[in-house]
């Protein structure tokens, strides 16, 4: 994350500085705060957005000529200077502290959305406790006939997400209420997060050995079970061959450019979770669609039960067609492709959710595997949820905005507060549809923006040269020549192009969203639609006040210097005028 | 004589029971996929059965005559298992209301599908809704329960870490000030040389020297 350079320095205004216990707490940290929501709940749904294998080829490309150099970039300055992350700006340069300031305003931005995840993480987990799990059946209807048609349409899984847990509104104007059970499990979800900071990185370097491995080993069981699944090789063959259109869109870059701040290179492991989820649920959807249609003919015909295998559907499909194509005409017989399911079976913020509890459903024990599951993921998002917590209150303990006499306590409630009562807005009917707004806008274009001037900065600012004695001194080894080519000219440039591109997308092409809507006509698709003029203004200031700090405190460091020096001038010119007056 | 009175018959329930017929209603049975192997054959027996199993729910309907077996007729069986009924008054001439027989079949929908091993999905009614058992749901949402205990665990925790937190910078404060009494008594006696009280150069311990720190123990080695 942007944020990382806090790993380098460690609590700031006390005369001895934490450290860590030993190299291994330092790398499984690394991992840990690298690891998390973003691999297994943000990297699937870009992945998906983009067409699969399409997007590994911008995540790779982000991740070698952007994403390592800048990570070495933050961990060695973060190192060296041993300054919060507003100071190392500052030491480096005045006119650059807007980027440290900057930054603060995007850890906050993104910890408010990125602890909205970890509710409904939380919410998932508190549901894991019955058997059957909740969102295996379909709640009754009023007069107890049959199911609830709005489950009926789109399935039991997508029903227990957009109805019993969001509670979801059709369009993003309509807020609605606040739903009491978000709320009560955000409350408790701030009161951990607050937990875990009061002390910070003295409780969490032990706590990390747990929470950076464990999900490592979910994970694996999760893959190998996916994998003996029938339908993984279909699946996995069509995820990994990339649709290469999507490449030209901008926004695919942008993506996968803002992914690395979201997810260092550890991205794989999410999206072959991703891969093992995807295909069985599809090929196990595939084969539902393929038996209701075959009972929609034996019925219709009255032919003898289990008399047309899967198999032969077609053809008996085309015989019957063939002779009887009215009767034919008058069943509602869908087209069943793989691909429909594989492409449409969820999207957005969702799909983690809607995937892992449809894999879970499948699985012998599913209580067991689905505490386990969201257990995992819980800690996994709180462990970077504390480093985004971390990217907030460090700068306001460096700022020395609180007198002396108030405890550290008081201020990390006192953020934590903030943060909550901003945060209940996510919690509203609407809500979802603001997160994927915060998600999209509020972190994207600002990362790259400090990230451009963060390499700059070190580079040009501070000195190549200088910078490389320092890693010298530090690791014994001078940078070799592809980290200097990358740091002086690649990366860089990458960014600039991606920023400049997506400038120009963002102004041809208004944005949308996808509602869920039951009153759609191809129900449970989504219906696509455009953000209203309000939201729109929104989205452009989420991307672009936070960078507006860079240019404002270099302007605020000019106008200090030349007043300084117009006081100084004033200074001497009443001084020669004393000294004429005594000559 | 009794021929053409038997043709008649049969030609009245013709009449009374055919597909789409007013008041007739279709019956699909799936009994090879709710039963598999053990499934049995559908004979004239297994309709005798089922005619009188609705008999049985007619005459459990208050202030209804006695539905005989013979006043349920059956007609279009087909291999599927599927086949139409009607229901007859005992004049046989007219087939009872649809609603009537709806609602009876509804009371007793369980006996009726116990009657042949099967369930509401595998005995079919068409156009006669099944009530699905109401889902068994505890007073309380176990994930309130849960919610409570994790809550509450929390809130203990903070608590004490806050306490603790208060304890410790209360005997931060209290420390230095009871070191400084103790300097105060012993200044009187302490020698003096070079203004450097004694003491601290003959103590044991020592101090350190941070000349001599080397960088290597500020920073976490790589």
């Amino acid at each position: 994350m942007a944020q990382v350079s806090e790993l380098g320095q460690l609590e700031d205004g006390e005369d001895e500085r934490p450290k860590w216990d030993n190299k291994v707490q330092y790398l499984l940290s690394c991992i840990g705060f690298a690891v998390g929501l973003g691999n297994i709940w943000r990297f699937p749904y870009l992945c998906q957005t983009y067409g699969g294998g399409a997007f590994l080829i911008p995540y790779f490309i982000a991740l070698v000529f952007e994403g390592i150099p800048l990570f070495h970039i933050e961990l060695a300055i973060g190192q060296r200077l041993r300054r919060g992350s507003l100071g190392v700006w500052m030491a480096i340069s005045p006119y650059l502290g807007g980027v440290g300031l900057g930054c603060f305003t995007v850890s906050f931005l993104v910890s408010l959305y990125y602890n909205t995840v970890l509710v409904w993480v939380l919410w998932f987990f508190l549901n894991s406790f019955q058997h059957p799990l909740p969102w295996s059946t379909c709640p009754l209807d009023l007069n107890r006939t049959g199911f609830v048609p709005e489950c009926q349409g789109s399935g039991t899984v997508s029903y227990f997400w957009y109805r019993q847990t969001l509670n979801i509104s059709a369009d993003i104007s309509d807020s609605g209420t606040f739903q009491w059970w978000l709320f009560l499990c955000m409350v408790a979800c701030w009161a951990i997060v607050y937990l875990c900071v009061i002390r910070g990185i003295e409780s969490t370097g032990k706590a990390i050995y747990f929470t950076a491995l464990f999900p490592y080993l979910v994970l694996t069981i999760f893959l190998v079970r996916g994998l003996t699944l029938p339908g993984a090789a279909e699946g996995l063959t069509y995820l990994f061959t990339p649709k290469m259109q999507t490449l030209q869109n901008p926004r695919v870059w942008l993506d996968a450019a803002t992914q690395i701040f979201f997810s260092l290179s550890l991205a794989f492991g999410g999206h072959i979770a991703f891969a093992s989820y995807n295909p069985p649920s599809a090929v196990s959807a595939l084969l539902f669609c393929l038996c209701r249609n075959i009972l929609s003919l034996i019925n219709e015909f009255d032919f003898p039960e289990q008399s047309i295998p899967r198999d032969d559907y077609p053809t008996v499909l085309l015989h019957l067609n063939a002779t009887q194509p009215e009767r034919v005409a008058r069943l509602p017989l869908k087209a069943c492709h793989l691909e429909d399911f594989l492409d449409k079976s969820a999207s957005g913020p969702g799909l983690a959710f809607i995937i892992f509890t449809e894999a879970v459903l499948n699985m012998p024990g599913a209580t067991g595997w689905a505490i386990l599951f969201f257990g995992m993921l819980f800690t996994l998002g709180l462990s970077s949820m504390f480093g985004n917590m971390e990217g907030v209150i460090t700068p306001l303990l460096d700022m020395g905005i609180l007198p002396k006499g108030i405890p550290k306590e008081a201020l990390t409630g006192l953020v934590c507060l903030m943060c909550f009562l901003s945060a209940t807005c996510f919690t509203l009917q609407s809500g979802s549809y603001w997160l994927e707004i915060f998600d999209n806008f509020a972190a994207s274009l600002n990362l790259i923006i400090f990230a451009f001037f963060e390499v700059v900065g070190v580079i040009y600012v501070y000195g190549m040269k200088r910078f490389c004695d320092d890693i010298e001194w530090m690791t014994g080894q001078r940078p070799g020549l592809y980290w200097r080519m990358t740091w002086y000219v690649v990366s860089p440039l990458l960014l600039l192009s991606i920023f400049l591109a997506y400038i120009i997308l963002l102004a041809h092409k208004a944005p949308s969203y996808k509602a869920w809507n039951p009153q759609y006509e191809q129900f449970p698709l989504k219906q696509e639609k455009l953000y209203p003029g309000w939201v729109q203004v929104i989205c452009v200031l989420l991307s672009f006040l936070p960078s507006l700090w860079v240019p404002g405190v270099a302007l605020a460091q000019l106008l200090c210097r030349q007043r300084q020096k117009w006081k100084d001038a004033q200074l001497e010119s009443g001084l020669k005028l004393q000294n004429g007056r005594h000559c | 004589m009794l021929w053409p009175l038997f043709f008649l018959m049969t030609a009245i329930h013709a009449e009374l029971c055919q597909p789409d017929a007013e008041n007739a209603f279709k019956v699909r049975l799936s009994i090879r996929t709710a039963l598999g192997d053990k499934a049995y054959v559908w004979d004239t027996n297994e309709e005798y059965l089922f005619r009188a199993m609705v008999a049985f729910s007619m005459r459990k309907v208050p202030n209804r005559g006695a539905t005989e077996i013979s006043h349920v007729l059956l007609c279009n069986v087909t291999q599927r298992v599927s086949f139409w009924f009607v229901v007859t008054d005992p004049s046989k001439n007219h087939t009872l209301p649809a609603v009537e027989v709806q609602s009876a079949i509804r009371m007793n929908r369980n006996r009726i599908n116990n009657a042949f091993s099967l369930n509401d999905h595998t005995l079919e009614f068409l156009k006669i809704p099944s009530t699905f058992a109401p889902p068994m749901e505890p007073s309380v949402p176990i994930w309130i329960i849960i919610f409570g205990v994790i809550f509450c665990i929390v809130i203990v925790a903070v608590t004490l870490l806050i306490l603790s937190g208060i304890r410790q910078h209360r005997r931060n404060t209290k420390g230095p000030s009871g070191v400084d009494d103790t300097e105060d008594k012993c200044e009187n006696t302490i020698a003096v040389e070079n203004g450097i009280p004694c003491d601290p150069l003959d103590t044991k311990g020592g101090h350190i020297n941070e000349v001599f720190l080397t960088e290597e123990e500020r920073l976490t080695p790589l």
